[in-house]
């Protein structure tokens, strides 16, 4: 799956640590959501949505392997 | 959830150490302090019994306050571990039994092998999500 997670961070400003903060999770698991390593949980993806105000498939995008 | 995190993993620590420690004593009690009273053995027994038990929740409770990836990590690493506790321990057993060792198979080999494995799956599985 990719996304674009660190492109939205860069445009807010906010470090890995700030948003593993707001989302409620390591910085370890955000560094792997955006290198591709690890694909969120459902709840997770609409904390992130919801932080961003975008919809899940603004910032998730799917693809099969 | 850092916060969170500390606190149980200090608790996980100190119940850890503490089940290491009433161990020992349990251990070495009998022989060395109290001169083979049964009592004071039982006794001696049921508390590390008791705080191993109490050391198994703070482990869960640590486990639980993970998130999803480190989750994973753990789950993974755990599988590999419990897989590869059953298959050395049976096949050091089978070595015992069929005398292709001239030692006996002490189970601590077995509690010391499953520690190190875990820790370095944990670490290369670790390394593989950074």
């Amino acid at each position: 799956m990719k996304n674009r997670l660190k492109v939205l961070r860069a445009e807010n400003n906010y470090t890995q640590e700030d948003l593993a903060e707001y989302i409620g999770v390591s910085r370890q698991t955000i560094n792997a959501i955006e290198k591709g390593k690890f694909d969120p949980s459902l709840p997770t993806a609409f904390r992130i949505s919801k932080l961003f105000k975008l919809s899940i498939e603004d910032i998730f995008q799917f693809e099969e392997n | 959830m850092k916060k969170e995190r500390r606190k149980n993993l200090t608790q996980l620590a100190a119940w850890t150490w503490s089940w290491v420690a009433t161990l020992a004593i349990a251990t070495f009690g009998p022989k060395f302090i109290w001169d083979d009273h049964i009592l004071l053995t039982v006794l001696a027994v049921t508390v590390n019994f008791t705080n191993g038990i109490l050391m198994i929740i703070a482990n869960r409770k640590f486990f639980n306050n993970l998130d999803e990836l480190e989750r994973k990590i753990h789950l993974e690493s755990l599988a590999l571990t419990l897989g590869l506790a059953v298959v050395v321990g049976l096949t050091y057993s089978l070595l015992d039994v069929t005398d292709l060792i001239t030692f006996d198979a002490e189970i601590s080999n077995l509690v010391m092998f499953i520690g190190l494995a875990y820790g370095i799956i944990l670490t290369v599985n670790t390394r593989r999500y950074s």
